[in-house]
C-alpha cells in the first residue's frame, strides 16, 4: 500500500480526482467552491514561498493580489485588452511592483519586515480605494469579462473555467515544486534557518530574497488576475489587511515551509468555511483560536504534522526491526 | 492663523491617544521582543466595555473607563499566559502569526456580541469651550490632560517602584534582569496588563470624538508600530514623541495637503524612515 502511494502516483491520482470532479457532479455552486479555492491556493503557494521557505513573513500579498486584479480588471474594462493580454501584464505589472517594493522592504529584516509589508499592503488598499479615476474607488470594478476564447475552447460555462483554474493551479504547484528541490530552494531555505549562516557561506542573501519575492509576488498577481476573471467583479476589499489573514491562516493551517500545505489548507479552510457559512463573519471565532493552538502545538500544520508523525512511524518500525535481528543474532549466538 | 493653531490642538488630541497606545506596545516590544498585532484587539475591546457599562448599566463614564483598564488588561494578562508564553522559544515568525490569531478572534467576537455597526458613545464633556480663544469641544482638552496624566503616572512607576524598575531592566538587559533574580513571568504578566490597560484608556477617551465599531483598532495599531518604529522599538520616550511626531505631521497634512490621503502620511513616513535606516531610527547598538 505504501509503495504504490508514493508521491509520483499519489500526485498522478489527485489530478485526476481533480479532473473527474466535474464529471461527476454538475452541481455549479460545488464547482464554485473548488475553483475559488483553486485561485487562492495559487496566491498562497506565493505567500509560502517567501514566507514558508525564505522565512520573510510578507502582509502585504493580499496587496500584490489586488494589483494583479485591478491590473487586468481595468485593462480589460477600461482599455479593452484581450483578456490573455491582460493576464500576462498583470502579472508583469504586479512582478515589478513587488520588485520595486522588495529592493526596500528586504533591507529590513524580521519585525521590521513584517510590519513593513503590513504598512505597504495597507497603503496599496488606500491607494485602490481614493484613486476613484482609476480603481472606481468603493464602488468597484465591474463588468470583467471571463477568459477570452482560445481557438475553439470557450471558457464560459462554470465547467470549462474549472479546467481552467485547475490547469493554472497544477502549473502552480510544478513551477514550485522544481523551485523547491533545486538549488535555489535550498538556498532559500538557507536564508530561513540563518541569514548569517547563509551569508557566510557565500550566498547572496539580499539578492535571492529578492528573487524569492518576486516569485511570491508572481504567483500573487496570477492569483488576482484569474481571480478578477473568475468573479467578475473587484472591490478595495480584496487588497485589505484580513485578505492576507485569510491567506496567512490557510497556509498555517495546511503547513508553512511545506510543499502539499498550501493545497491541502486552502481547500480545508475554504470547505469547512462554506460549511461554516451561517456564521460568516464570526468564522473567525473557531479559526482565531484554531490558529493559535496550531502554532504552539503543530507549527508546521497539517502536512507537517503528518510528517512529523509519519518519520515516527518509520523511526519505531526501524528501530523494532534492529531490535529483532539483535535478538535473533542474540538468539543464535546462545545456541 | 487661527486654523493653524485648530490644527495644532487637533494635533495633540490625536497624538496623545497614539503615544498611549504605541506606549503599551513599545512595553510588551521592549520585554518580549514580539510586535503584538493584536494590541488593536485590545484597543477596540476596551471601547466596547467602556460602552456596554456606560449604556446598559448606566455606569457613570469615569467608572466604566476604569472597569474597562481593568476588564482589559486581565484579558491582556491572559494573552499572555495562553498564547505568548508557550511560544517564547518559538522563532520569531510564530508569536506574529498568534498575534493576528488573537487579533482575528477578538474582532469576530466582538461583533458576534455587537454587531458590525458603528455606535457612537456619548461622553458628558461633549460640550464646546473656550479656550485660549479657540472653540474646542471639552472632549479634547479632557484627552490631551488624562493622557499626560497617564503618562506622567507610568513614568513615575516605571521609575520609583521597584516593579516599574524590573520591567526597565527586563527590557534593557534580560540575561542580566535573570541574573539578579527578576521573576520573568511575573515581568512579562504586568507589563501585558499595563500594555492592555492603556489602549483600554486610549480608546475610552478617544471614542467620544471618533466611533466605535469592530474594525477601530486596524489604523491606529498600524500607525502605532509607525511610531514605535519612529521612536526606536522597545523606547518609552520614543513612543511619547512618535506618537507627537505623528499627530501633528497628520493633522497638519490633512489641513495643507488633502484630507483624503491623511492616512497614508504615516505609512509614507515610514516607509521613508525604513527606507533610509532599515533598522529603525534610534536602534540601540547592541540589539541586533
Amino acid at each position: 500500500m505504501m509503495s504504490f502511494l508514493n508521491k509520483r502516483n499519489t500526485t498522478i491520482l489527485l489530478v485526476v480526482v481533480a479532473i473527474l470532479v466535474p464529471l461527476l457532479t454538475d452541481n455549479p455552486y460545488l464547482l464554485h467552491i473548488f475553483s475559488t479555492a483553486f485561485i487562492w491556493t495559487i496566491g498562497v503557494y506565493g505567500l509560502n514561498l517567501i514566507g514558508g521557505f525564505t522565512g520573510q513573513l510578507s502582509l502585504a500579498h493580499a496587496g500584490f493580489f489586488a494589483i494583479g486584479a485591478y491590473s487586468v480588471g481595468i485593462l480589460t474594462v477600461k482599455v479593452g485588452l484581450n483578456f490573455w493580454l491582460a493576464l500576462l501584464l498583470g502579472i508583469m505589472i504586479t512582478t515589478i511592483m513587488g520588485f520595486l517594493i522588495g529592493i526596500i522592504a528586504l533591507r529590513t529584516k524580521e519585525h521590521f519586515f513584517a510590519i513593513y509589508t503590513l504598512c505597504v499592503g495597507y497603503i496599496i488598499y488606500l491607494v485602490i480605494y481614493k484613486w476613484e479615476g482609476l480603481t472606481e474607488g468603493v464602488r468597484g470594478l465591474i463588468g470583467i469579462p471571463p477568459p477570452a476564447p482560445i481557438g475553439p475552447i470557450t471558457f464560459q460555462t462554470p465547467k470549462s473555467q474549472y479546467y481552467l483554474l485547475l490547469f493554472f493551479l497544477v502549473f502552480t504547484i510544478f513551477i514550485f515544486t522544481r523551485i523547491i528541490n533545486s538549488l535555489i530552494g535550498r538556498t532559500y531555505m538557507a536564508i530561513r534557518n540563518s541569514e548569517e549562516l547563509a551569508q557566510t557561506i557565500g550566498i547572496e542573501t539580499m539578492k535571492q530574497k529578492l528573487v524569492s519575492f518576486v516569485l511570491s509576488t508572481f504567483f500573487a498577481g496570477l492569483a488576482g488576475g484569474l481571480y478578477a476573471s473568475f468573479v467578475r467583479f473587484i472591490g478595495p476589499d480584496i487588497s485589505y489587511i484580513n485578505v492576507t489573514f485569510d491567506m496567512l491562516m490557510y497556509l498555517l493551517v495546511g503547513g508553512i515551509g511545506t510543499l502539499s500545505g498550501p493545497l491541502v489548507g486552502t481547500l480545508l479552510v475554504v470547505w469547512i468555511s462554506q460549511y461554516l457559512q451561517f456564521l460568516q463573519d464570526y468564522r473567525m471565532l473557531i479559526f482565531g483560536p484554531i490558529l493559535v493552538l496550531l502554532i504552539i502545538f503543530y507549527p508546521r500544520g497539517i502536512v507537517g504534522g503528518v510528517q512529523t508523525w509519519l518519520i515516527k512511524q518509520r523511526a519505531k518500525k526501524s528501530q523494532k526491526e534492529i531490535s529483532q535481528n539483535l535478538q535473533s543474532v542474540v538468539v543464535k549466538e546462545e545456541k | 492663523m487661527d486654523i493653524l493653531f485648530q490644527q495644532i490642538f487637533n494635533a495633540l488630541t490625536i497624538g496623545s491617544v497614539y503615544s498611549l497606545v504605541a506606549l503599551g506596545l513599545t512595553l510588551v516590544y521592549g520585554i518580549l521582543h514580539i510586535p503584538n498585532f493584536a494590541h488593536g484587539a485590545l484597543y477596540m475591546v476596551g471601547g466596547y466595555i467602556t460602552l456596554l457599562f456606560m449604556e446598559s448599566m448606566g455606569i457613570h463614564y469615569w467608572l466604566a473607563i476604569f472597569i474597562s483598564i481593568i476588564i482589559v488588561g486581565l484579558l491582556g494578562v491572559v494573552m499572555e499566559r495562553l498564547v505568548f508564553h508557550p511560544l517564547r522559544n518559538a522563532p520569531p515568525i510564530h508569536d506574529k502569526i498568534a498575534a493576528i490569531g488573537v487579533l482575528l478572534f477578538l474582532e469576530a467576537l466582538v461583533q458576534l456580541v455587537w454587531g458590525a455597526e458603528y455606535r457612537r458613545m456619548l461622553s458628558p464633556y461633549d460640550i464646546v469651550v473656550d479656550f485660549l480663544g479657540l472653540t474646542v469641544t471639552a472632549q479634547r482638552l479632557l484627552i490631551i490632560g488624562t493622557a499626560i496624566i497617564a503618562m506622567i503616572l507610568l513614568h513615575l512607576f516605571l521609575k520609583k517602584t521597584i516593579t516599574g524598575s524590573a520591567i526597565i531592566a527586563m527590557s534593557q538587559n534580560r540575561e542580566g534582569a535573570f541574573l539578579v533574580g527578576i521573576n520573568a513571568n511575573k515581568v512579562a504578566m504586568i507589563t501585558f496588563f499595563i500594555s492592555g490597560a492603556l489602549a483600554a484608556f486610549a480608546s475610552s477617551i478617544a471614542s467620544p470624538i471618533n466611533l466605535v465599531f469592530p474594525g477601530m483598532g486596524h489604523l491606529v495599531i498600524l500607525k502605532a508600530f509607525v511610531i514605535i518604529i519612529i521612536g526606536g522599538m522597545g523606547s518609552i520616550p520614543g513612543a511619547i514623541i512618535g506618537g507627537y511626531i505623528l499627530g501633528f505631521s497628520e493633522s497638519l497634512s490633512a489641513t495643507f495637503i488633502s484630507n483624503d490621503y491623511k492616512d497614508l502620511i504615516a505609512f509614507i513616513l515610514l516607509v521613508a524612515i525604513l527606507t533610509i535606516k532599515p533598522k529603525g531610527l534610534f536602534v540601540k547598538g547592541a540589539q541586533s
